[in-house]
């Protein structure tokens, strides 16, 4: 290094050895890469440092004599001198640890977090031999609910800021605080209102004692009889990572994973409880079939008999296959592969009509969430509220605007819960989005805006003025009662300015697995088209499709005409989650043979099904998930399947051979291996690969052969001054099948209101509470009213799919928006 | 129907002979008026400094070495200049919480003389080019509160605050605030927490000053009561003529508050630096000498943060420097005289009970440590000491503040001086302070700890041993 060469290291020394440390680092960062690990509670890398356990202090020598320093609050400088072992700091560390300790109950053995605990380990290592303390010690009520299903023993309390922070600064949700002072002081939520917030449980997972438990975990286990391996969860299509832990061959935690491009650690409680599921009692242990109008267990024998045979005797145009997002990258690729070169139809479809056209997520320019939180960059958030449908994704887009600096400016129909750290809301009516995103991009071209409905001239200009730095547009579905066509026309817009990238917000799953897996009309595994893709498959596959075939809302509208005979559902409920019910029923109530593949009934199952194959779930099997991203990431088996269930990609290959074919794999290494040999994209997608980006993933990125499509120029018919335009969107808790049985979750799905701006109230002459009658073109609703100025005048927002009101049954997924009209019942 | 004796001022300033500089008014029935302040010559010194250039008002008060008066004793000129150049908003906060026992001087500031301070805060304003000043005054000081709301909007309605004062291109804001009970809150950092609606917790240094990052992440100045309502004199009257009182180190006159044993306990204005301990507590202008019959055995000289200082510290003078090499310090101004009657440990656990009724919670060491020492302390107090208990306090203060704690000499022992400040493993002084009247009175009074010791370790093995002798 030359003199001119601007350093970008800092030698500091610690304990003697000279230690290149980084610009900016913690000094208890330094020292621990350097080897020594000083004792820490209230620091996390994932947080500011506040400096107040007082457990990291050390001796530093910045040039004026060694002074006591919290290590976790100093910035290393260059020419530090640390001493972490001196006589001092002994002394120090152990008093803090004993007057931690004075009022600590020491019910280690009771306590769920012994054997695990921070406050444990580092007595151990720290701390006094023994305890100097007479008094009796500080008593509170035992555990306290602070909501559902966290519970908070303030005699264990250390006061270490780390949950509160958490709820403070890295979830918005404001609602665990210090109370009272002193040897007094405590934590607590504030009278009458719950800790009710999405990402409660993290502060469980980084609690230091036991002082925070989560019903679900509760003296089930303790930690040296876990068994544990790394995955991914699978509740939305962030692909957080996680530990998957079990005792006796039973899922009993899983726990956060601090991937650096992901989700530093951070679940939403839907994730993080979504285990609960796969161990419900009603999990399907074996295949079903119907006789006499009721589903009953069958023999795997019998049931693949039964399929084979129906896929045998009919005509490949006339076999559709709705859903697969719940499935692995490699199960997908084995149905894709049976369905499209076995069986040979190309009415495929991962997405229910809810999503976005594939080619426009993996044909524009897409972004990483590390690109889209890219300090100083701008965010547009065009899509769904990522607070309800992608946790993880929330979180890092929350910390990049109010830690990083990024601007965020919302364009969606309500606000969302990034409304209020967004530098600009947009909130057009629904049906206009796409307007709104040409005058946008008009506007920072300098031309004045046209005006658009809903959103002001001046409004629009002060956002496009806000745009700096590099560009990502978050995308998806804000509404499910607007067409995907005015989403993604606003897409196409957006993507004009400069250096755009897209980051998908669809959030099923492992939708983007599905996608880059073929698992969409006209598609084939490794982001191909069939046109594209042919000759390269015509090799690989028995047979390729000839011509595009139908995605969902076409596959249900030929059912419902009597066209297709066998419909298979891979992890897929149309009467619930379709937008336009009275399809979905039609379609189902039309088709011979409906044959579902799943872990669970759900509602299309239970009402329409002949046959329903016994899924593993997502602990039970090995594979890889795809994120929203395009990152690679494993999942692994943990615990047997339940019952007889069998992993999809087995299934799949089972039907194959029993047609006469053979897929020709036996393992997921071999359908990976096959992956990488078919698909371009993801060449380089290796067991090495994975092995060596195991917490990280790898990213498979590009396009490969698909190119955004044009826009569609969509135009919504005039809003009449007596309807109001319906926005349906869902959130965190609702009613889906996986949620009523996971006894956490179950309880959480707030009850169902339509939500209308305050001043809409006089206009239709209703009070807060009133049961009014919802009616569009298709469906009528009845539900209560309740107040909301988040909703822009003029606009209507419904839960999707809450308990007891399906809002599906308004939509028509052939219209464009959807207005109602709401009366008094 | 009851009748009240209306209070037209709280008691507590005593009257003396010496240089008035923030005093002046104070004997004056209306002193806290309006029209009395501008009567003798109210915001002259306003007047004054806005026919100078900020610049040269800054250099003025630096020339002035004008201690600060909250405890610390910080030129304020030279903390002025801290403020990073062109980072604006900047923002003055005026700390009038103050809770530390056994002072009441800034009380009888706000109370006495409001527009006094007011015009303190608008002089300092006008140095620093700043818009908006925050007056935070202590929950519990309702009259205080009262005088200086009243004031300000006197002060408002005359146009010496709010927009273009009297006629200038000069505007400032001042806002009253309320504590809400926290004695912490007199710490500056944790002063601007409370400001900005938070709990009053301090917050971590570095940065060490408010002047780098303060309120809203701002540059802010924070300075005490007592401070401000030195600047109009030194307006008027020059640095030069400013510097002609008190030391050469500590110019001119401070608030003294003494209380205890003495026969005229109460608010003296002294000559910085010239005046001793001795001329305070025994001047016929001041307090008299301690309550007929009874002698000197100890006194708290800067606050209950100080480490206590005994008769052979008398003829130190009444300075920040030779108090602190002398173990202890002059803080905030409040001296509390005890005679041979008062009994040290029952004096060291009220002062460390207040300690630990007042520790924030924030940080471990003081959160615990405090507690824990009052609950040996009160064991001690109530007969239920043990040996051990001595040296476990001592560690117990150890682990608050490592190292050897500042300390009065102690001829008679040997011991010498240990110089003013502690170390600390606390992030603010709170709980050190716990510290100084276990560590003062241990080491003097020593025996009166073992009279009330009465409690054994523990069970001698021999007495309850099964073991059976061969």
């Amino acid at each position: 290094m030359t003199d001119t060469e601007a350093k970008t290291t800092l030698s500091v020394t610690i304990n003697g050895e000279v230690f290149e440390a980084n610009k900016g680092e913690l000094l208890i960062d330094a020292c621990e890469r350097a080897g020594e690990y000083i004792p820490r509670f209230c620091y996390h890398s994932r947080m500011q440092p506040v400096g107040m356990c007082r457990m990291c202090l050390v001796e530093v020598d910045t040039g004026r004599g060694p002074a006591l320093q919290p290590s976790c609050m100093l910035p290393c400088s260059d020419g530090m001198t640390v001493n972490t072992q001196t006589e001092l700091t002994h002394k120090v560390q152990s008093g803090v640890l004993e007057f931690l300790l004075i009022n600590h109950p020491l019910d280690c053995p009771v306590c769920d977090k012994g054997g695990e605990c921070p406050l444990q380990d580092q007595t151990v290592s720290f701390g006094p031999g023994e305890s100097r303390f007479v008094e009796e010690k500080r008593h509170y009520e035992k555990p306290i609910a602070v909501n559902d299903n966290v519970f908070l023993d303030r005699e264990r309390c250390i006061l270490c800021d780390l949950c509160t922070r958490f709820a403070d600064t890295v979830a918005g949700d404001k609602l665990i605080h210090f109370m009272d002072r002193g040897n007094n002081t405590q934590v607590n939520t504030f009278p009458d209102e719950p800790f009710a917030s999405y990402f409660s449980a993290n502060t469980v997972q980084i609690c230091p004692v036991g002082a925070l438990t989560a019903k679900p975990y509760r003296f089930k286990a303790r930690p040296w009889d876990l068994e544990e391996n790394l995955s991914t969860a699978w509740t939305d299509s962030a692909g957080a990572r996680i530990l998957v832990q079990s005792s006796r061959n039973k899922v009993i935690r899983l726990l956060g994973v601090d991937s650096d491009p992901v989700n530093w650690g951070w679940l939403s409680d839907k994730e993080r409880f979504a285990f609960e599921a796969l161990n419900s009692e009603d999990r399907l242990t074996a295949p079903l079939a119907r006789s006499d109008g009721q589903l009953a267990p069958t023999g795997w024998s019998t049931a693949l008999g039964q399929i084979v045979s129906l896929l045998a005797d009919t005509d490949p145009d006339r076999v559709a296959v709705i859903g697969g997002a719940r499935l692995t990258n490699e199960s997908q690729y084995a149905w894709t592969k049976l369905a499209k070169g076995i069986i040979g139809t190309d009415h495929v479809d991962a997405q229910l009509g809810d999503g976005l056209d594939p080619e426009l997520v993996l044909g524009l320019p897409r972004a990483t969430i590390d690109e889209a939180c890219t300090p100083g960059g701008t965010i547009i958030l065009c899509g769904p509220d990522p607070k309800e449908e992608i946790g993880s994704l929330y979180l890092r887009l929350r910390h990049a605007v109010v830690h990083d600096g990024a601007k965020l400016i919302e364009i969606t129909p309500v606000a969302t819960g990034l409304g209020p750290v967004a530098a600009h809301s947009l909130h057009p009516r629904p049906g206009e989005v796409a307007s709104v995103a040409a005058a946008l991009v008009a506007a920072t071209n300098g031309e004045t805006p046209p005006p658009v409905s809903g959103v002001s001239a001046a409004e629009i200009e002060a956002a496009a003025a806000a745009i700096n730095g590099p560009v990502t547009i978050v995308i998806g579905r804000a509404s499910l009662a607007e067409s995907a066509d005015c989403v993604s026309d606003a897409a196409l817009n957006l993507s004009t300015l400069p250096g755009a990238r897209f980051l998908s917000a669809l959030r099923r799953g492992n939708i983007h697995g599905a996608l880059d897996a073929g698992m969409a009309p006209g598609l084939l595994p490794g982001r191909t088209t069939l046109e594209a893709g042919a000759s390269r498959f015509d090799e690989a596959w028995p047979s390729v499709p000839g011509a595009r075939g139908l995605d969902t809302a076409g596959i249900l509208a030929a059912a419902a005409e009597g066209r297709i005979d066998v419909l298979l559902l891979l992890g897929a409920d149309p009467l619930n989650d379709f937008p336009g019910r009275a399809l979905a029923s039609a379609a189902l109530e039309a088709v011979p043979n409906v044959v579902g593949v799943d872990m669970l009934l759900n509602d299309s199952l239970t009402t329409h099904a002949g046959l329903v194959l016994a899924a593993s779930g997502p602990t039970e099997s090995d594979g890889t998930f795809t994120n929203l991203e395009g990152r690679v990431s494993i999942c692994q088996q943990r615990v047997t399947p339940a019952g007889t269930s069998r992993a999809d990609w087995m299934i799949a290959a089972e039907i194959a051979r029993r047609l006469g074919s053979d897929l020709g794999f036996d393992s997921v290494e071999s359908i990976r291996a096959e992956i990488s040999s078919v698909s371009a994209v993801h060449a380089s997608l290796n067991e090495a690969a994975l092995a060596d980006n195991a917490v990280d993933g790898v990213l498979v990125g590009g396009s490969g052969d698909i190119a955004a499509p044009e826009s569609s120029g969509t135009s919504p018919a005039a809003h009449d001054a007596y309807s109001l335009r319906l926005v349906a969107s869902r959130s965190m808790y609702d009613d889906g099948v996986a949620l009523r049985n996971s006894p956490s979750s179950r309880g959480l799905a707030r009850s169902v209101a339509i939500r209308l701006h305050p001043f809409d109230f006089d206009k239709i002459g209703v009070d807060r509470g009133t049961v009014v009658r919802v009616e569009s073109a298709v469906g009528t609703l009845l539900v209560p009213v309740e107040p909301d100025a988040r909703i822009p005048e003029g606009s209507a927002l419904l839960p999707w799919a809450a308990p007891g009101a399906a809002v599906n049954t308004l939509i028509d997924a052939s219209s464009l928006v959807t207005d109602v009209r709401v009366e008094r019942a | 129907m009851p009748t009240h004796a209306y209070v037209t001022h709280a008691p507590g300033y005593v009257d003396n002979d010496g240089p008035k500089i923030v005093t002046k008014r104070f004997p004056l029935e209306d002193s806290y008026t309006f029209e009395r302040f501008e009567a003798t010559g109210g915001y002259d010194g306003l007047r004054s400094a806005l026919g100078r250039t900020p610049a040269e008002v800054h250099s003025e008060v630096r020339d002035a070495t004008l201690l600060g008066r909250g405890g610390a004793g910080f030129p304020a000129g030279i903390k002025w200049g801290f403020l990073p150049p062109g980072k604006y908003p900047y923002y003055l906060v005026v700390n009038g919480d103050e809770s530390e026992p056994g002072t009441y001087k800034d009380r009888l500031l706000m109370e006495r003389d409001p527009h006094q301070v007011i015009e303190g805060c608008l002089i300092t304003c006008y140095a620093l080019g700043l818009t908006q000043c925050f007056l935070y005054v202590r929950g519990e000081m309702a009259l205080a509160q009262e005088r200086i709301a009243t004031a300000l909007n006197d002060a408002y309605a005359a146009g010496y605050v709010g927009r273009n004062i009297l006629g200038s291109e000069f505007s400032v804001d001042i806002t009253l605030s309320w504590g809400a009970g926290a004695y912490i809150v007199g710490e500056e950092t944790a002063l601007i927490e409370s400001l900005e609606g938070n709990r009053g917790m301090p917050r971590l240094k570095p940065p060490f000053f408010p002047a780098a990052i303060g309120l809203y992440g701002q540059p802010t100045i924070v300075n005490n009561i007592e401070t401000m309502a030195n600047l109009p004199w030194i307006m008027n009257n020059g640095s030069d003529q400013y510097k002609t009182y008190g030391s050469e180190t500590s110019p001119g006159t401070r608030l003294f508050a003494v209380s205890g044993h003495v026969k005229r306990p109460g608010v003296y204005e002294v000559e910085h630096g010239v005046t001793t301990f001795r001329d305070l507590f025994y001047g016929d202008n001041f307090c008299q000498g301690i309550r007929e019959g009874h002698e000197l055995k100890m006194f708290i000289p800067g606050g209950g943060s100080a480490p206590w200082f005994f008769p052979e510290q008398l003829d130190l003078p009444l300075e920040a420097r030779p108090v602190g090499a002398a173990g202890s310090m002059l803080g905030s101004g409040a001296i509390v005289v005890m005679d041979e009657t008062t009994d040290a440990v029952k004096a060291a656990l009220r002062v460390v009970r207040f300690y630990a009724r007042e520790s924030c919670g924030k940080c471990t060491p003081c959160r615990e440590g405090t507690t824990w020492e009052e609950r040996i302390l009160q064991r001690i107090v109530d007969g239920d000491g043990r040996p051990s208990d001595i040296d476990l306090l001592l560690d117990v203060a150890d682990n608050i503040s490592p190292g050897p704690y500042p300390a009065a000499a102690h001829a008679d022992a040997g011991l010498e001086a240990i110089p003013f400040p502690p170390k600390q493993t606390t992030i603010c002084p709170l709980g050190p302070s716990s510290v100084a009247p276990i560590t003062s009175t241990i080491r003097r009074f020593r025996h009166e700890y073992e009279a009330k010791i009465t409690k054994r370790d523990s069970i001698p093995v021999s007495a309850g041993s099964m073991e059976v002798e061969s």
